[in-house]
This record gives C-alpha cells, structure tokens and sequence, in this order.
C-alpha cells in the first residue's frame, strides 16, 4: 500500500516538475527543476525499501543485529541530495529574478544576450 | 600502518590540495597578489601530488583509499589507476598553466576566480579519483556550482544568461544521475564500481538494469555535451574569457566523458551491445553538428566551442567503439584535446587583444604584427585538424583504425569528412584573422600581451607537440591503462 502511495507521489511531483520546467517563465523552470529535483529525492529514499523497521542500532557488545533494521544508506543519501538540490534552487531562482531585473521581464523566448538570433539573410549574429 | 596513512592521504590529495587552496584564496580576497601567488603555489603543489600518482602508477601500483575505515564494498572509496593518475596529471598541468596566466579581466581576476577555479579543480580531482557511484554525482554537483560561479561573475546580462542555460541543462543531467544512481543501489545495494560490476555482470538482459544504465549514461551524456544536449556549451563559453574557456575546456566535458567511459566498461554490464551502438550514432551525430556550427560562426569563440562539441564526438566514438584499443583511443583523444584546446582558447584571446575584436570580419593581418602569435595558432589548429606528425593525428589515426578494424565504415567515414570541415574552419580564421589585410584601422593602439600569456602558451604548445613527436611511450601507457582498468574489464578481455 504505501509502496503505491509512494510511487503515485513521486510520478505527481515528477510530473508537475516537468510542467513547470516546460514553461517559458524562468523563475517557473527553476521551480520545476527544484520540483523534479524532490520527486527524485522520494525516490532515493524509496531505493532502501519501505516498511517498518527498527532503527539500525546494535546493542552493545552484539555484532549483528538481531531484527530487519531499516537501511540507513539511502537516508543518508537523500539528505546529501536535498542539501545540493537546495542549494541549486536558490542559485536558479536568485539567477532568474536577476535576468528579470536587467530587462524586466523573465521570458525565456527574450534571452538574446549570450547567444544573438541570426539576422534575417542568414548571416550569424555578433556578440557583443 | 604509516603506509596505508599516507596512501590514502596521496589518494585523496587530487581533492584536499584545490580545497585546501581554495579556502586560502578565499581568506587572502583582499590582497590580489598573494591570493594570485597562493592560487598559483596551490596549482603547483597539486601537479607535485598528481606527478607522484602518475610515478607510482607508471610503475603499476594502484592507489586505494576507502574512507572512515570501512570493510571493503561499503566504504567511499577512492581508486587511482594509471588512467585516472593520467588525466588528474594533465588536469593539474593544464591548471597551473591557466593559473600562471594572468587576467586582466573576466572572471579570474574577481576575487571570487581564484576560489571558483580550485572548486572546479576539487570537482574534476574528486570525479577522477572516486570508485563510488554516489561520490561521482556529488563531484559533479561541486564542480557545477564552482562553474556557474565562473560564468555568472562577469555579472553582465549575457553572463546571466549563460549561466541559466547553463544550470538548467546541467541541473536536468544531475537529477537523472541521481535517480540512475539510487535506482541502481536499489537494484544491486551497491554504489562502488566494482562491486557494481560485480553485481551486475550477470543481469545483461534484465530490463530493468538495462533502462537505469541507460539513464546513467545519458546523464553522463548531457555533462559531456554529446548530440542533442549540447546547447548548453555553445551558449556558455563564448561569454568567458580566454583563462575560464581553457579550464572548461579539461574539466567539464572531458571528465563526463571519462566517467561514462568508467561507467560503460567498469559498472554497466558488459554484455549490453545495445548501449554501444547507440553510443556511436550519438557520437557521429555530435561530431557533425558540432563542427557545422564552427563552419557557420564567424565569432573566434563560437568556432571553438562548437569545436569542443565536434571534438568530443571522437572520443564518445572511441568509447563506443570499446576493446582495449577503444579506450586507450578515447583516454589519448582526450589528454590531446586538453592541451590543444586549452591552447587554441588561450590563443584566441591573444588574438582578441591585439585585433581588438573576437569576430573575425572585424580583424587582420595578424601575421604580420604578430609573427610568433601565428606561429603558434598554426601548430595548433595543425594538431587539431590532424596534421602528422601533430598530436592530433594520433589521436584521430588512433580512433579511425578501430573504427576500420571494426568495420564501422559509416562512422569513419564521418570522423573523416568532419576531419575535413574542421580543417575549413580552422583555415577560415587563419585567413581572416593573420592573412588577410585589416578592415578598418583600430582607433586605439591594441593592449601588449602580458609574459604570463606567452609562457602558458608555450608550455601548453610544447607539451603537445611531445605528445605528436613522440606518441610511443604514452599509447603503450595508455594500452596497459586500459587493459587494467577494472577487474570485470580485465575479464572480459582476456
């Protein structure tokens, strides 16, 4: 059961994250990308399996434990991804709003600085 | 004990080196020129540690650290063969070069540069190193966001821009990374190469391996800026200056290119011919593109990046092409586009100073004010193009050779007709920048080159023609490199 529920959320957020990064609007592909970043991170944490478990403590002086323990790995890899993701999500959007301060408008069909659109006979265009 | 102490700290020192630096730099931002000094000692101390792996691996010796003192498959390991001491080696030659030479503008001379550039140079030491799935993808986060700091510092509109683009494409290759990643741990419980290998070398045929290998190496694909995920290297280096192009240049596409050639032949399982042959179409399809987008482009800049495309298309068609005699084609490609690359970008923005221009319709008659300048960009986009005995020959008689032995004559025969258009392009800025007469006569007097320029430039044009002179020596290493490479490899070779 809370495999599917598990499954349905991460295809949700995947999904919507992919909507967002589709858009034109900069600050929205920047939330899409931080929104498919958190579907995946569902996903690693769903990589140690799911269910109940003890906690992966040994008790003193044992070598092995004595019931299923819970997979500490993917839990420790998980925060490592949600720590990056986060940092890059700030990056891209602090990066978006900063474009729209130049021009005032956040649209990615007006990103002509780095890369100037041929002009009309074909002959490419000079950068600044 | 006091043997493995110091094993694992000469293994780890591709990271803790630039690290170390890093931090430096970053508390010497007031004063320029000790924070240009201790860049430069941090490079050089970095090429002494990789000059001593490239020693002992040269002698056979593999150098393996497994962090926390972990058992075997569990811990992060690193693991330094003769491949990886090699590249990290270049890497570290290319660095100090960069480093020694000096900006005037751009984003070297911030007092951010110098800490970005050594978080770049972490990245790649950490991505070269790692034996452990998990640890690559956070080598490519570290060196992502060192990268985005290089490019957004020039603070212009078309930096920003650059860097969108760039974080957006990157960004999308990381999450599929990741998701690859963990999914094959949820396969196998594994994250280290070899155990990986292990793991994996009898599921050829599960479809599920199969689809999250196949994720792995389009996310490695997208760092490598293969067809058709390329868009964000053509959109981010012509905005850098010269410095920032040629460290892009080593430590961006070429180290997701030496991770998928890690990746294909040491993780993935080696019955999957499937992967393979999609790999040389993709690479084909890469080669061309990019070297029509360096016919078309008229901006020195431009023609570069849409070359480092082109270029990487032959070495993906050496992994493709695999065996032994693929990688050590792919590994030599790779160390030969570094230093001829890195060179060109370096000679570009020479070129820019003293024309006063990077678009080429706009300068001349360069080879009459700067003879030594134009010798030095005809040795290197004579072993770009491939011209014997230039280094650039080797590498691509090198990939043609598997390429006929396999009887792969479609993909050669557009490795060959690229080798021809690359050669109109470079013969393009020879004649419009050094031959042809000046346009328009500057309003100013151009800027002279600092010595700096001209020592990098020098360096970097020596050691490639080594390489072209004599290529023996470094071919046979890279043989034995790639026969060593990794215990399933070695398997299915022998």
């Amino acid at each position: 059961m809370i495999e599917w529920a598990i499954a349905a959320s991460v295809t949700v957020v995947a999904a919507a994250g992919v909507y967002l990064a589709s858009s034109r609007d900069l600050v929205s592909i920047s939330v899409g990308l931080a929104l498919l970043g958190s579907a995946v991170n569902l996903f690693v944490f769903a990589a140690g399996r799911l269910g109940q478990a003890a906690p992966p403590l040994i008790a003193a002086g044992a070598t092995a434990p004595l019931a299923a323990l819970a997979n500490p790995v993917p839990q420790a890899l998980v925060l490592t991804a949600i720590v990056i993701g986060f940092a890059f999500a700030c990056f891209g959007i602090a990066l978006a709003l900063a474009l729209a301060a130049h021009d005032g408008r956040a649209d990615a069909d007006a990103l002509e600085q780095a890369e100037p659109p041929p002009r009309p006979d074909g002959d490419p265009g000079e950068l600044p | 004990m006091n043997g493995v102490l110091a094993d694992g700290a000469l293994a780890a020192a591709p990271v803790l080196v630039p690290l170390f630096t890093a931090a430096l730099t970053v508390a010497l931002a007031r004063w320029p020129r000790r924070q240009r000094a201790a860049s430069a000692a941090g490079a050089l101390l970095l090429l002494l540690c990789c000059a001593a792996l490239l020693h002992g691996a040269i002698g056979g010796v593999v150098v393996t650290a497994r962090f926390g003192e972990w058992a075997a498959p569990f811990a992060i390991a690193f693991r330094i063969d003769r491949a990886a001491a090699l590249m990290l080696t270049v890497n570290a030659v290319l660095a100090l070069a960069v480093l020694a030479y000096p900006s005037r503008g751009g984003a070297l001379a911030t007092p951010f540069g110098p800490p970005l550039a050594h978080g770049l140079l972490a990245g790649a030491g950490g991505a070269y190193a790692t034996a452990d799935l998990f640890n690559l993808y956070v080598w490519f986060e570290v060196m992502l966001i060192a990268a985005l700091g290089l490019i957004v510092a020039g603070r212009k509109p078309a930096h920003l821009e650059a860097g969108l683009k760039y974080l957006v494409l990157n960004l999308f290759g990381t999450v599929l990374l990741l998701a690859a990643v963990t999914g094959l741990y949820g396969l196998t419980g594994q994250l280290n190469y070899e155990a990986l290998g292990t793991a994996l070398a009898g599921r050829g045929d599960d479809p599920l391996a199969l689809l999250l290998g196949a994720l792995l190496l389009v996310a490695l694909l997208i760092k490598a800026g293969a067809f058709p995920f390329l868009f964000w290297l053509p959109a981010a280096y012509p905005v850098l200056g010269a410095p920032v192009q040629a460290l892009f240049t080593a430590m961006t596409t070429k180290v997701g290119a030496y991770a998928l050639l890690r990746v294909l032949y040491e993780v993935l399982p080696a019955g999957a011919p499937a992967y393979t042959e999609a790999l040389g179409w993709i690479a084909a399809a890469t080669m061309v593109a990019g070297v029509m987008g360096a016919v078309y482009h008229y901006d020195l800049r431009r023609i570069l990046a849409f070359h480092s495309v082109s270029q990487m298309g032959y070495i993906l068609l050496a992994a493709a092409l695999g065996g032994a005699a693929g990688i050590a084609a792919a590994l030599f490609f790779s160390i030969h586009h570094i230093l001829v690359k890195a060179n060109l970008y370096l000679i570009a923005g020479m070129i820019a100073r003293r024309g006063g221009h990077h678009d080429l319709r706009r300068i001349g008659a360069l080879a009459r004010s700067e003879p030594a300048l134009a010798i030095l960009f005809a040795l290197s986009a004579a072993a770009l193009v491939g011209i014997p005995p230039l280094s650039g020959f080797w590498a691509k008689l090198l990939v043609l050779r598997e390429g006929f032995g396999q009887e792969r004559y479609l993909w050669t025969a557009l490795a060959l007709c690229t080798g021809g258009l690359t050669l109109l392009s470079m013969a393009k800025i020879w004649i419009e920048a050094f031959w042809k007469p000046h346009p328009a006569p500057l309003a100013v007097a151009p800027a002279s080159h600092p010595p700096g320029a001209w020592i990098a430039c020098g360096m970097l044009s020596l050691l490639a023609l080594a390489v072209g002179l004599m290529p023996g020596p470094l071919i046979d290493f890279l043989d034995a490199a790639a026969v060593t490479m990794a215990p399933p490899l070695g398997r299915v070779l022998q």
